[in-house]
């Protein structure tokens, strides 16, 4: 692998809704080609994290660099920019329910590109294909299982070979075998595509299989208190709550 | 025989005090309260240990861990030792379990009770804001439509057309029913004035005037603010709490034009078609009466309507309709795109938008009023 290149950096961020401050002194990087994971307790504020790297919530102090760019402090044309090469799989899918499968990976490529409707229609079955739902085009989402709607929605937050995919707790609300299918789905695609990958969880089976770089957000401390790889980060802390965490509280 | 605790206190040394619990600690029964160990203690400010003697105890339940959480918070308040080594095995292990995690401290508040002043203060300021909300919700309205005038609007026809139809064809029903019957009503109240006076014709004339200028556009206008408003409002809610509407964003997709602006474009072509319709359905209610009641021939009651409705009536009433029609679009998008993250908040949303959509209506059919007042029309 080559030297690590800084994909998104975030400096000394502070989030909060209002006065109520979630987390202070965020700093920590995302390599490109990075799975990175946020993890950390319920509530600790995961995704709001993700919600200021994606744009949709600015931070109350700090910033968000990609590549070297400040993405809070360009003008909201460049945010755009920056944000329509990164792909989101919410944690409900959030695939657009008045919309079948096709029609929602379809919709971004017909914005943004100037591909014909017979291509469109090749990189639909493609990306369809990729994530195990080759046939399903015209299912509307209602008419499909929910680890069926996360792999459709990571099929869509790929339509436009983003160079960045970030997950919300992609395992959530999956049967074991289906969230380690997506693991490997996850896994698979970083390898064959070169993603970066940032995702939310707090599933220990996914942070310690799939997971290179990873911060901990300690909610008691409201801040974040260690960045690593989890594997070695289990193997060295000395934090109890980090520990604890990564020990499911196991006493040792 | 009503289940009762009984407590008694004794210093076996200076710095301990034991607690001795008999009989039935349970829930719905005389059980005594911790602010008794409270006033022991105030008066022995010596007391570093507490201990249990619960020996005498026949049977207990959550009674007995209230008593004892509260007796927890206290000690660990005066920095006094609980020993729980007397109490019972089982109100150990509860007992430990619910002082594990140590009370949120800068948890929410219970919301305290506001004066009416204070109340006031806060509605107000929250109708500003809100009345803010809404004038940044029309800007941004006009923007979409200033896009979609130079072409550059991010929308798919297929949605327009769908949203069209779901707005005229399937509204027919219940305009023709409302407006039919709105066109009768006004016939027979016109009709027992006018009769006394022997003008029964001019029946043709109210029935027709107020439709056309005013009733019809409001009837269709509220019906639809009931039908379509609140189902504007359901949709883009239910977009809102599943993250639909997130995910528009973070592809560069305005909401505003790929949600709002097909909603708006479909009511304002759709609703003067309706209310043409409407008018339609007014006049034959009306001529029901007419002819039916009054035996005022069908020709006659056809040509003295024709002469009193004149285009300025019929140009106000369309015009009137096309107002009410991105009103009721504007506010179902508006509360839709504003509802809360949960499924209740939908339900909210839709009522909300119905209301803000008649008032819309009401406060918009006074201001055309006044100003046709004012250009003589
Ligand atoms: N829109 C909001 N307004 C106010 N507080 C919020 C909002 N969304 C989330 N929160 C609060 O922020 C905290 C973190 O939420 P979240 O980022 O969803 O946590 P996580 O994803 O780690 O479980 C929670 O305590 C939640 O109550
Ligand atoms: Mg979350």
């Amino acid at each position: 692998m080559t030297e690590a290149e800084g994909h998104i950096t975030v400096q000394d961020l502070t989030m909060a809704y209002g006065d109520f401050v979630l987390m202070r002194d965020l700093t920590f990087t995302i390599n490109r080609g990075d799975i990175f994971i946020i993890m950390g307790g319920s509530g600790c504020g995961k995704s709001t994290m993700m919600t200021i790297l994606i744009g949709l919530k600015a931070p109350a102090k700090g910033k968000v660099l990609y590549g070297d760019v400040d993405f809070w402090g360009s003008d909201p044309p460049t945010r755009d920019r920056i944000i329509r090469r990164a792909g989101v799989m919410y944690q409900s899918g959030a695939l657009w329910s008045s919309m079948t499968l096709a029609e929602n990976i379809a919709l971004p490529l017909e914005l943004y590109t100037d591909l014909s409707p017979g291509q469109i229609r090749e990189v639909v079955k493609l990306k369809l294909a990729l994530v195990g739902m080759a046939g399903f085009e015209e299912f509307y989402p209602s008419e499909i299982s929910g680890g069926m709607q996360k792999r459709a929605g990571i099929a869509r937050a790929m339509a436009l070979d983003p160079e960045v995919l970030f997950f919300d707790e992609p395992s959530a609300g999956l049967d074991p075998v289906s969230a380690r299918r997506l693991d490997d789905l996850i896994l698979e695609l970083r390898e064959s595509l070169g993603t970066t990958m940032v995702i939310v969880t707090h599933e220990l089976a996914s942070i310690f299989a799939i997971g290179s770089n990873s911060v901990f957000l300690d909610v008691s401390k409201r801040t974040m208190t260690a960045t690593g790889n989890p594997n070695q980060l289990l193997a060295e802390t000395r934090d109890p709550n980090l520990r604890l965490f990564l020990t499911r509280g196991e006493k040792s | 025989m009503t289940a009762r605790g009984e407590m008694i206190m004794e210093q076996p040394s200076a710095d301990t005090l034991k607690v001795i619990l008999s009989g039935d600690w349970k829930l719905g029964g005389e059980l005594p309260g911790a602010d008794k160990v409270q006033q022991r203690l105030e008066g022995r400010p010596g007391v570093r240990n507490l201990v249990f003697d619960t020996r005498e105890l026949t049977s207990w339940d959550s009674g007995l861990l209230t008593f004892l959480m509260n007796v927890g918070t206290l000690c660990s308040r005066q920095k006094i030792l609980l020993n729980r080594d007397g109490l019972p095995p089982g109100a150990q292990r509860l007992l430990e379990l619910a002082l594990a995690v140590p009370e949120k401290t800068d948890a929410r508040q219970a919301e305290a009770r506001v004066s009416f002043l204070s109340n006031l203060g806060n509605q107000t300021v929250y109708l500003f804001q809100s009345a803010g909300e809404m004038l940044t919700f029309i800007g941004d309205a006009v923007f979409a439509v200033q896009r979609l005038l130079r072409g550059k609007a991010q929308y798919r026809r297929s949605d327009l057309g769908l949203i069209m139809q779901a707005v005229s064809a399937q509204a027919l029903p219940i305009v023709s029913l409302i407006c039919f019957l709105v066109g009768l009503i006004l016939a027979f109240i016109g009709a027992i004035q006018l009769q006394l006076f022997g003008a029964q014709i001019y029946v043709a004339d109210l029935v027709g005037i107020a439709m056309v200028r005013l009733m019809a556009a409001i009837m269709t206008g509220i019906v639809m603010a009931g039908r379509t408003g609140g189902a504007f409002a359901a949709q883009l809610g239910t977009m809102q709490v599943n993250q639909e509407i997130d995910a528009l964003k973070t592809l560069g997709i305005s909401p505003m034009e790929f949600l709002v602006l097909p909603r708006m474009l479909a009511l304002a072509i759709m609703m003067p078609l309706l209310c043409l319709y409407a008018n339609i359905m007014g006049i034959l209610g009306g001529m029901v009466v007419g002819v039916g009641m009054l035996n005022i021939g069908f020709m006659e009651y056809y040509n003295e309507t024709a002469k009193a409705i004149g285009l300025w009536n019929l140009g106000i009433g369309i015009f009137s309709g096309l107002v009410f029609g991105v009103i009721v679009a504007l506010a179902g998008c508006m509360r839709g795109m504003q509802c809360g993250r949960s499924a209740s908040a939908v339900g909210d949303a839709a009522t909300s938008a119905v209301v803000t959509a008649i008032v819309g209506i009401i406060l918009s059919t006074a201001v055309i009023t006044i100003l046709c007042n004012f250009l003589g029309i």
